[in-house]
């Protein structure tokens, strides 16, 4: 396998977390130590800008231009949210990298929280990472006691108070103005903007918000220019390295730091270490549950924001879904929309209506009970998931686009042989209820 | 009635912050952990301390996975069913935690020991299929592993150790 540099997983160990020290001793904390004291705050948004961040959380928003949102004569107190929530299926990334090193996130946000003069930081994450909201919670002390959080960072005037929400678990909290609403204590549904988070966010104040992969990039930019962030990406549109999570029927599956533009071949083969025996590549989401199937033509494409959306697709957030030819991707597309008829938070009509629909209709084409006008019946269906409140429901026609695109054969074969032809069993197949929401 | 000593470390927390409801769920967690799960008397004594009406606490309880309202088992078993897991061996796990402990999903097992449950992306793809148990991640199950991690836990609950609600090890690598 290349070696390709290590930016954000330079201290990642097999066995445990990086201590502060390990931290300090690559050159951590120096960004924060320079910017408090000879930086000024356009400076440091300007270098985010121009080294071309985009958002890691899945939508690639320009970060630099996020942070420029929160106007100069903004009102205060200003607030910075940490998302690691990272409930995207498939994405695991967040979870690694603040097992790795900690501090890398925590001197991400104080800079950042710093250049838009947030006094404090909220890491929203969830029940699931539990270890990793107790890490956190540690180092932030710690970080606190070596004097990079806190009142009077580093000698300046500048304070920040950095603290962890523990969410109780739901997918929509991961949209940012759900997200906002969970924090307040409030039903998690989203808000159609405006107003922006950025001009009113938590409580009414100004919020910036981002993921941890984006924040953890901050330091780095900083401390090594936005040049330097831009030559670690193999494309010429892509900038930075990523951490990308490959799933499923590979040899290895697991999280990777590679420079933005590598080949998925070469991630499967070479990091993964190529699929299962007795597996062959079919497909991958590339980035989540969000972003449709990428067929076998484009298992060479280069891995950059622009070259998944020049194929039709999305980057995501890279978490990479290998299936094989023996998946049947109805299938998987039918447990993809139980997956968001569960998780949708009912409060607009196209997404609580359109995804039990479009769910019990790819469960009676997988049952062997598709009739032909069912093929017609999703597209439409998946017309009206666009008219929906915010970006989940589009999110979720993103899989279904892409089968009916790309795998229209296969639906088709399923009506036409009144039967899922990966099923070993002959004849009719149950029709999947939609699962009740237990408990909860 | 919550214990005093409990009901005093809420009310200190709920002192130290500017908008109490930003507590929501961590004091629902907490008297969640106390009772086992959010009866309504459970959740009125939350809302009271809180400061927000019953039903204004009830849309956050009914709304996330994991709190819960209605009585769970001592062990709340969540089964890992998104599509890293379903392509990886979900089904047959599921059913053999189903037979195993003689519950369908969202059951709990008569002697009140296991509740059975099915949940989204547990962000454990790299080690699928997987499941929580008191939101701890067991990965890379088959029937073997599966025994053993009930027999362990059945072992502890018959030596009378109290099992904690939330089973976090001190967390080395994720």
């Amino acid at each position: 396998m290349a070696n390709y540099p290590q930016v954000l997983f330079q201290n990642r160990r097999p066995d445990r977390i990086a201590t502060l020290e390990e931290y300090r001793a690559g050159g951590g904390y120096q960004a924060l130590a320079e910017v408090v004291t000879r930086r000024s705050r356009r400076e440091v948004q300007e270098i985010v800008l121009d080294a071309a961040l985009l958002g890691r959380g899945g939508a690639a928003f320009p970060a630099g231009r996020k942070m420029m949102t929160i106007a100069a004569d903004a009102p205060f107190p200003r607030y910075l949210v940490c998302n690691a929530d990272e409930m995207e299926p498939g994405t695991f990334k967040d979870r690694v990298l603040i097992h790795a090193d900690p501090h890398m996130l925590i001197e991400g946000i104080a800079i950042t929280a710093w250049a838009v003069r947030a006094e404090k930081a909220v890491i929203f994450i969830r029940p699931e990472y539990e270890n990793a909201a107790r890490i956190l919670e540690r180092e932030i002390r710690i970080a606190a006691a070596a004097g990079y959080l806190g009142r009077g960072i580093l000698g300046s005037d500048y304070g920040l108070e950095v603290v962890v929400h523990r969410s109780a678990g739901r997918y929509i909290c991961g949209e940012v103005t759900a997200q906002l609403n969970a924090l307040m204590g409030r039903r998690p549904n989203p808000k159609q903007p405006p107003p922006y988070a950025t001009e009113k966010g938590l409580w009414d104040r100004p919020t910036l918000a981002h993921n941890v992969e984006t924040l953890a990039c901050v330091p780095h930019i900083v401390r090594n220019g936005a040049e330097w962030f831009k030559r670690l990406a193999l494309t010429p549109t892509g900038a930075g390295t990523k951490i990308f999570g490959i799933s499923g029927k590979v040899r290895r599956p697991g999280c990777y730091e590679l420079p933005i533009g590598i080949r998925l071949s070469e991630i499967v083969e070479e990091c993964a270490g190529g699929m299962l025996d007795g597996s062959e590549f079919k497909a991958c989401l590339p980035g989540g549950a969000s972003t449709g199937f990428l067929p076998r033509q484009h298992y060479h494409i280069e891995m950059d924001f622009d070259a998944l959306k020049k194929a039709g697709n999305r980057l995501g957030t890279g978490a990479i879904m290998v299936f094989d030819h023996k998946t049947c991707l109805v299938a998987a597309t039918l447990n993809l929309m139980e997956f968001f008829a569960r998780e949708s938070c009912g409060w607009c009509t196209p997404c609580r209506e359109g995804l039990p629909y479009i769910h019990d209709l790819l469960a009676r084409i997988e049952a062997g009970e598709g009739e032909p006008e069912f093929i017609p019946m999703l597209e439409e269906m998946k017309v009206h998931l666009f008219r929906s409140y915010c970006a989940f429901a589009p999110g979720a026609a993103a899989p279904l686009e892409s089968l009916l695109a790309h795998f229209r054969e296969e639906v088709q074969e399923h009506i036409r042989e009144k039967r899922c032809p990966f099923r070993k069993e002959p004849g009719l197949g149950v029709v999947a209820p939609l699962q009740p929401r237990y408990i909860g | 009635m919550l214990p005093k000593d409990l009901k005093d470390r809420l009310e200190a927390e709920i002192m130290h912050v500017e908008h109490p409801r930003e507590l929501a769920v961590d004091v629902m967690f907490a008297i969640q952990d106390h009772y086992g799960y959010l009866s309504d008397e459970a959740l009125a004594e939350a809302a009271a301390l809180l400061g927000m009406t019953p039903l204004e606490l009830d849309e956050l309880a009914t709304f996330y996975t994991f709190t819960f309202r209605e009585p769970v088992g001592k062990y709340v078993i969540h089964v890992c069913d998104s599509v890293v897991c379903w392509m990886n061996g979900y089904e047959s796990v599921r059913d053999y935690l189903s037979r195993t402990l003689g519950v369908g999903l969202g059951e709990t097992t008569a002697d009140g020991l296991f509740t059975l449950l099915p949940v989204c992306c547990i962000g454990y793809c790299d080690r699928s299929p997987a499941m929580l148990v008191n939101r701890r991640v067991y990965g890379e199950l088959t029937p073997e592993k599966i025994d053993g991690i009930l027999e362990k836990l059945r072992g502890d609950a018959a030596s009378g150790a109290v099992p904690p609600r939330v089973q976090a090890i001190d967390g080395k690598t994720g």
